[in-house]
């Protein structure tokens, strides 16, 4: 049978009718979404400055604080929607970071605790650590090469 | 003795009838507009069961009694079940009838597993090795995420083509004689591929492939879409129905008011949050079991194109960069 339209063709058809994202909504909602999620950290800083810490400790607090609301928002299956609501500002924040971790850890774990929550765990997180610290180490390397030059 | 007609048609001689259907869903389809005429709304996402992929297997098999008790046969006089879902290895279905003591075929046809069920059965019956057989297929929402997606709880948005899978079974009983509709004819579908990669825009994947067969069912038996009360197609989803609609009109074919989606009809779009509506083999197979067959015995319907679709999607390839090939089988349902 003589085919009707070709594939590039059909693409181009689907490209023009599909339903786009609604882009102004998603800015608003990512907007709005990080900015919270880093008020509160902000929040958290400013606390721990006050207590007298020095500027490590707090950045170390922080990060672990904010970690720990991931993960719990996460359990108590409320993070999912935040996500669904702010898409990148909730993704990109140190606590999307904590959900992607968390999430396959809670799915998988019906798989068992090695094969399930162990292997699969950094399903999401994985290329970031990876590609994470590959790029820490080339910046690392030439960091070191710039000190020796200059 | 079937005798075919043009390419892919098939005319059966025996015509096997539609005995019974029934259809048991999760609680998301219990809310949308179909949910008066399910055999059962499951509220509990895990169905009593530990994991997703039991609770599947729990509602594929509870559907698969209630069929058979509408249907008043017992699972002795059933000779065959023709099931299938979408997790690897047919996961649910293999489980859910592993204590049933009856011959099983396993089918994959992604979301088409319901009308390749029936397509099968019937020409198996038709042939007469087959007296009385089951058809069936399953989706679960959260079985399929964690196979196909991602996590449950992970945050992630999504994109405006993607659909939402059913929770759901549905199953019926075809037998060689009794009361209630006859399946006629069937159009088993090749594999198209248009060259769609997206795999959150299955409706675009699997137009072309259900465009193809309504086109070489027509073609093939002489009609016209005015010779059909409805033309029921699987889960197209609301954009796979637009680019049906351009794609039969490319063809001079109008689809006026006769077609209909399980997709778009199972949830209610606008207010459910589905993006472009249901998908998933559980979702043709529980609107058709319970919703069309009830058409059909008030009388409503009397010829019906039953076309599942199904995008034949694996992961693995699409990470390989390919793109997903569409199918569509198509069976004749008359009062």
């Amino acid at each position: 049978m003589k085919k009707q339209i070709s594939k590039h063709e059909y693409q181009k058809m689907v490209d023009k009718k599909a339903p786009g994202s609604h882009i102004v909504r998603n800015l608003f909602a990512a907007f709005i979404t990080g900015g919270a999620i880093c008020s509160v950290g902000q929040i958290v800083m400013l606390v721990f400055k006050n207590f007298g810490a020095d500027k490590e400790t707090v950045a170390s607090v922080t990060s672990i604080i904010m970690v720990f609301i991931g993960a719990f928002l996460t359990g108590i299956n409320i993070y999912d929607e935040i996500g669904k609501f702010g898409g990148a500002g909730a993704s990109i924040p140190i606590t999307g970071f904590s959900n992607s971790i968390v999430s396959p850890a809670m799915e998988f774990k019906k798989e068992g605790y090695v094969m399930g929550v162990g292997a699969k765990m950094f399903l999401i997180a994985g290329p970031v650590l990876v590609y994470g610290i590959f790029s820490s180490v080339v910046a690392g390397l030439l960091y070191f090469i710039w000190k020796q030059v200059m | 003795m079937a005798k075919r007609l043009g390419n892919q048609t098939i005319i059966l001689d025996k015509q096997p009838i539609i005995l019974s259907g029934a259809g048991i869903v999760g609680k998301k389809e219990g809310d949308g507009p179909l949910a008066r005429y399910f055999d059962d709304v499951v509220d509990d996402e895990y169905a009593g069961e530990k994991t997703f992929e039991a609770a599947e297997s729990r509602i594929l098999r509870d559907t698969f009694i209630k069929a058979l008790e509408k249907s008043g046969k017992s699972s002795t006089d059933i000779n065959l079940i023709l099931s299938g879902d979408l997790l690897n290895q047919c996961t649910a279905a293999s489980y859910a009838f592993r204590d049933v003591d009856t011959p099983y075929l396993g089918l994959f046809g992604a979301c088409s597993t319901m009308s390749e069920s029936l397509a099968v059965a019937s020409m198996i019956i038709d042939g007469g090795s087959v007296d009385y057989a089951v058809c069936a297929a399953s989706s679960h929402f959260c079985s399929a995420e964690r196979q196909f997606r991602y996590p449950l709880e992970f945050g992630a948005q999504r994109t405006p083509t993607s659909q939402w899978t059913v929770t759901g079974a549905g199953a019926i009983v075809l037998g060689k004689d009794g009361q209630g509709p006859k399946i006629t004819c069937v159009t088993p579908g090749k594999i198209i591929d248009e060259g769609i990669k997206d795999s959150n825009n299955m409706g675009a994947a699997m137009s072309p492939a259900a465009f193809d067969t309504i086109r070489s069912h027509l073609i093939d038996t002489g009609r016209s879409v005015d010779d059909y009360d409805l033309i029921l197609t699987g889960d197209l989803g609301s954009f796979g129905s637009t680019m049906l609609r351009d794609l039969l009109s490319k063809s001079n074919i109008d689809l006026k008011n006769k077609h209909k989606d399980c997709g778009t009809i199972i949830f209610d779009l606008e207010k459910q949050g589905v993006d472009c509506g249901g998908s998933g083999c559980g979702c043709s197979a529980a609107v058709f079991s319970t919703y069309i067959l009830d058409q059909f015995m008030q009388g409503i319907l009397k010829r019906v194109l039953f076309v599942a679709t199904g995008a034949l999607l694996s992961p693995t390839r699409i990470q390989q960069g390919e793109t997903i090939p569409g199918i569509a089988h198509a069976v004749l349902i008359e009062a």
